[in-house]
């Protein structure tokens, strides 16, 4: 089969079988599928708003799911970005805390991310080094940091982080001087009028990043080891690369991205941290990671996928009440099952018809 | 009735845009040893496996006993009385030979029964054929002659009448080549049908009593053995004139450019892998280490490499030595940067990423140099002109730098390892298994190579378990066995059969 057709076939066809599943889901409750599809893609892309924020949650869609392919390049299923990006939050918080009342926004900002990257850094920085080091498997340990952030996070927005006198377990509101902006407001600074959105500055650097990424993993002497350790770990060896040096760095840049993600929420929409930011933004990066083949370009266009899915489905779930938002993961988790799991389902019947063709 | 236990009536398999198998026609005759010759890549291995049901043909017809049949898989083929011992060998090594032979035959829900059974039939078929294997001896402990042995003892206990093996001498020291054609002789005064997939001429000569040589997909003749030598074969093989001789002109080696003294290592269970060893590599000189694969030539070949730590001892490479040098980075990199170049024994899991395209691994090891990368990034022109020189020097097919390593042939892909190598201008020039798969154009190529680069005032260090490569190649030969140097002798003074007594750990 040619690349193109193993690039754009299959998973649209992966896509189109996922949502006849749902369809018949969605009929089965009573309702119309083609009514709520509409409604769903209109919820995602039929305003300037709903655009917004889809593309907000894209942003933090495409950090995760450049962070779980940065691992993965190293031959590392990093499910821990959930996890980093809760510990990431910690960072931000911390030092918008301590600092947003004293330091002007242009150095408090760049502060915040680069605590974010450290936090987030240093969460997967342990798992990493417990598999180079100790051959502790990198699955079983991403999944436990998970749960000991999310305990951690609770202990310590409820004990010690929590608005004095509030009843909701969530920080202040953070100064404003740590506030990224929104994209309507930098487009009304020249200008152009936009609805007001939580997209933020730091698409951007969502943006920025998979060029980046791009030139690191393929360009780089740094990705060429990373991509050599991911395949082949004996020639990684004969190569004279430093496997275990490798595998704990892709770790702490995979966790470094994952950051970005509380960047995007917390700095660029919520200005607090309560103690659900991270909403499975992690895992949902796995499957944006899985679909898009690990390439940037791939990582864009399934985050905007997953993005869609989620602003078009809030919509969707406040016109038909039966649909909750609970009907949207289970939307989300067969998408991920048709095109992660069941990525080449189709595979021998399309490369079958390729076949006859080309012996026509 | 018919004479023949097999026959194929044209063949034809196709696997993308490669025609693996053309129009392949043969006849084995029963009870007869039938060779199938051909360099790496002919097709005789696909034919097996149609043969053998793992691939199924696209056209043609199998008749096994003058009955035409489909085999659809394995299980299929072994019905028809089919067995086959590969090359890699498919047993449990934490089994017993027992356990292993009823594997997938235990018959019955309750192992004790079959296992009884299996032991008297097992017995019967070790005293039939003078196998000599204990059925309670655990796999895994079993020497690799043994092992094969089991593999063969395995294809029997299932009712084979039609044995293959695929290349199963090159695992084995000459002694137990020796053994197991004797085996194979006894399988052919029982009536057993043997197919031997070799691409050792000396072998074919031996032991077969018809052959078939294979060349691109084709046959190219049915002969019988009687009827041909060596050298007409091959022709056949190659289609053309082929000089088995390598060229070398006498020349005095230099200073010693490396000097192992004391060298041990031992593993993790306290077995002596390398065991005080001491010898030199002088400019100018080609050191062959001959020996059965598993005496400790890989693992001495990793620890020159920086790839392995030594337990103890020194490794003198121009006078200092190496081990005493500190860095921060792997000791595989320090190596190379002092000029000594390593191309590994399994070059398709160490020396190349396959799935990475010929330019990535024109630079595999060396990715550290300041010539390939500008401001921490690669330049791609650059690798993309070296691996073009690379193509052009080596004659490396297809001339693709863009193209995946994993899609080109064994030979091919030993040129890339070997030409990157080369090119780093190396003082010492590690390498072993030069032409493990590789066919026998690209060989010539090789050890001229080599030659030229001895005659250049390198010294080499060559390990290889094909004994005509070592006394081809070699000015002075280290027999290794059991992780010590078990004797050393001039090439000039060397055959096969004092290498051999070496081999088997016969002390000089």
């Amino acid at each position: 089969m040619p690349r193109w057709a193993q690039l754009t076939v299959l998973p649209a066809l992966n896509l189109l079988a996922a949502l006849l599943v749902t369809g018949f889901v969605t009929w089965m409750i009573g309702e119309d599928p083609w009514e709520c599809l509409q409604l769903l893609v209109s919820g995602a892309f039929g305003s300037g708003e709903g655009i917004g924020y889809t593309l907000f949650y894209t942003t933090g869609f495409i950090f995760t799911g450049l962070a779980v392919a940065t691992a993965f390049h190293a031959g590392l299923f990093n499910i821990g970005g959930e996890g980093q990006a809760y510990l990431a939050g910690l960072g931000v918080t911390l030092v918008v805390l301590a600092f947003d009342h004293t330091l002007p926004p242009i150095v408090l900002v760049p502060l915040c991310i680069l605590a974010a990257m450290g936090f987030g850094a240093a969460w997967a920085f342990i798992p990493g080094w417990l598999q180079a080091k100790r051959g502790s498997h990198i699955v079983v340990t991403t999944i436990m940091f998970n749960f000991i952030a999310y305990s951690l996070m609770l202990y310590l927005i409820g004990h010690h982080l929590i608005e004095a006198g509030s009843q909701n377990p969530t920080t202040r509101e953070f100064g404003q001087a740590s506030w990224i902006p929104a994209i309507h407001q930098v487009a009304a600074g020249m200008g152009i009028s936009l609805p007001s959105t939580p997209l933020n500055l730091t698409f951007v650097m969502a943006l920025l990043a998979c060029g980046l990424f791009y030139l690191l993993v393929w360009h780089s002497r740094w990705g060429f080891q990373l991509r050599t350790v991911g395949v082949n770990e004996s020639a990684a060896r004969y190569a004279g690369i430093n496997v275990s040096k490798t595998i704990i760095l892709a770790m702490c840049v995979s966790g470094a991205l994952s950051g970005f993600a509380a960047i995007n929420e917390l700095l660029g929409s919520t200005h607090r941290m309560n103690v659900s930011f991270t909403n499975g933004v992690g895992f949902v990066g796995i499957a944006v990671a899985l679909m898009g083949r690990n390439h940037p370009v791939g990582i864009i266009l399934s985050a905007l996928l997953f993005g869609g899915l989620t602003q078009g489905g809030l919509e969707l779930s406040f016109e038909k009440p039966v649909i909750t938002r609970e009907m949207i993961i289970f939307i989300q988790g067969l998408i991920i099952l048709f095109c992660g799991a069941l990525e080449n389902l189709f595979e021998p019947f399309i490369a079958g018809l390729f076949k006859r063709k080309e012996d026509k | 009735m018919t004479d023949f236990a097999i026959e194929l009536n044209g063949i034809c398999k196709r696997f993308g845009a490669v025609q693996a198998n053309r129009d392949v026609s043969m006849n084995i005759a029963k009870g007869s040893i039938h060779g199938i010759i051909g360099e790496n890549g002919a097709g005789k291995s696909t034919l097996m496996s149609i043969l053998y049901g793992y691939y199924h043909a696209d056209s043609g017809s199998i008749a096994v006993d003058g009955k035409t049949v489909r085999i659809r898989n394995s299980q299929e083929a072994i019905r028809l009385g089919i067995g086959m011992v590969h090359q890699h060998f498919m047993l449990v090594d934490n089994f017993t030979v027992l356990e292993n032979i009823v594997l997938g035959a235990e018959g019955g829900l309750l192992l004790k029964d079959g296992m009884a059974k299996a032991r008297e039939h097992l017995q019967a078929l070790n005293r039939d054929y003078s196998l000599e294997v204990d059925p309670d001896a655990i796999v895994g402990e079993l020497g690799v002659g043994l092992q094969q042995r089991v593999e063969i003892l395995k294809a029997l206990y299932r009712g084979a009448d039609v044995l293959i093996l695929d290349e199963p001498t090159a695992v084995l020291t000459p002694q137990e080549a020796d053994h197991l054609f004797c085996i194979l002789r006894a399988l052919r005064e029982q009536g057993k049908t043997v197919i031997l997939i070799t691409h050792k001429l000396r072998e074919v000569m031996d032991i077969t009593d018809a052959v078939s040589v294979m060349r691109a997909g084709t046959v190219v003749g049915n002969v019988r053995t009687a009827d041909v030598d060596k050298e007409k074969l091959a022709d056949l093989m190659v289609g053309r004139k082929v000089t088995l001789k390598v060229d070398k002109a006498e020349r005095a080696p230099g200073a010693a450019v490396l000097d192992v003294r004391q060298l041990c290592l031992t593993d993790a269970r306290g077995v002596k892998l390398l065991d005080g060893l001491n010898f030199q590599v002088r400019a100018g000189e080609i050191v062959g280490i001959a020996g059965v694969s598993g005496n400790g030539q890989s693992e001495l070949l990793e620890v020159l490499a920086g790839m392995l730590e030594p337990t103890s001892g020194e490794i003198r490479y121009q006078g200092a030595d190496l081990l005493q040098e500190k860095s921060s980075q792997p000791r595989a990199a320090l190596y190379r940067k002092k000029g000594i170049a390593h191309v590994p024994e399994d070059r398709s899991r160490e020396g190349l990423v396959k799935s990475f395209p010929m330019f990535e691994n024109a630079i595999l090891g060396y990715h550290d140099d300041k010539s390939v990368s500008k401001g921490g990034l690669f330049s791609r022109k650059m690798l993309l002109e070296r691996s073009r020189d690379f193509i052009r020097q080596f004659d490396i097919r297809p001339d693709n730098a863009q193209l995946r390593v994993g899609l080109l042939s064994g030979g091919n892909q030993q040129k890339v390892v070997l030409a990157r190598e080369i090119h780093a201008n190396p003082e010492l020039l590690l390498i072993g298994q030069p032409t493990r798969g590789v066919d026998i154009g690209a060989i010539e190529f090789i050890h001229k190579r080599l030659v030229e680069l001895r005659d250049a005032g390198k010294a080499i260090l060559l390990v290889s378990v094909e004994l005509e490569e070592i006394l081809a190649l070699s000015d002075r030969i280290l027999v290794m066995a059991g992780g010590q140097i078990s004797g050393e002798v001039a090439a000039r003074d060397a055959d096969t059969i004092s290498l051999g007594l070496l081999m088997g750990g016969h002390k000089h």
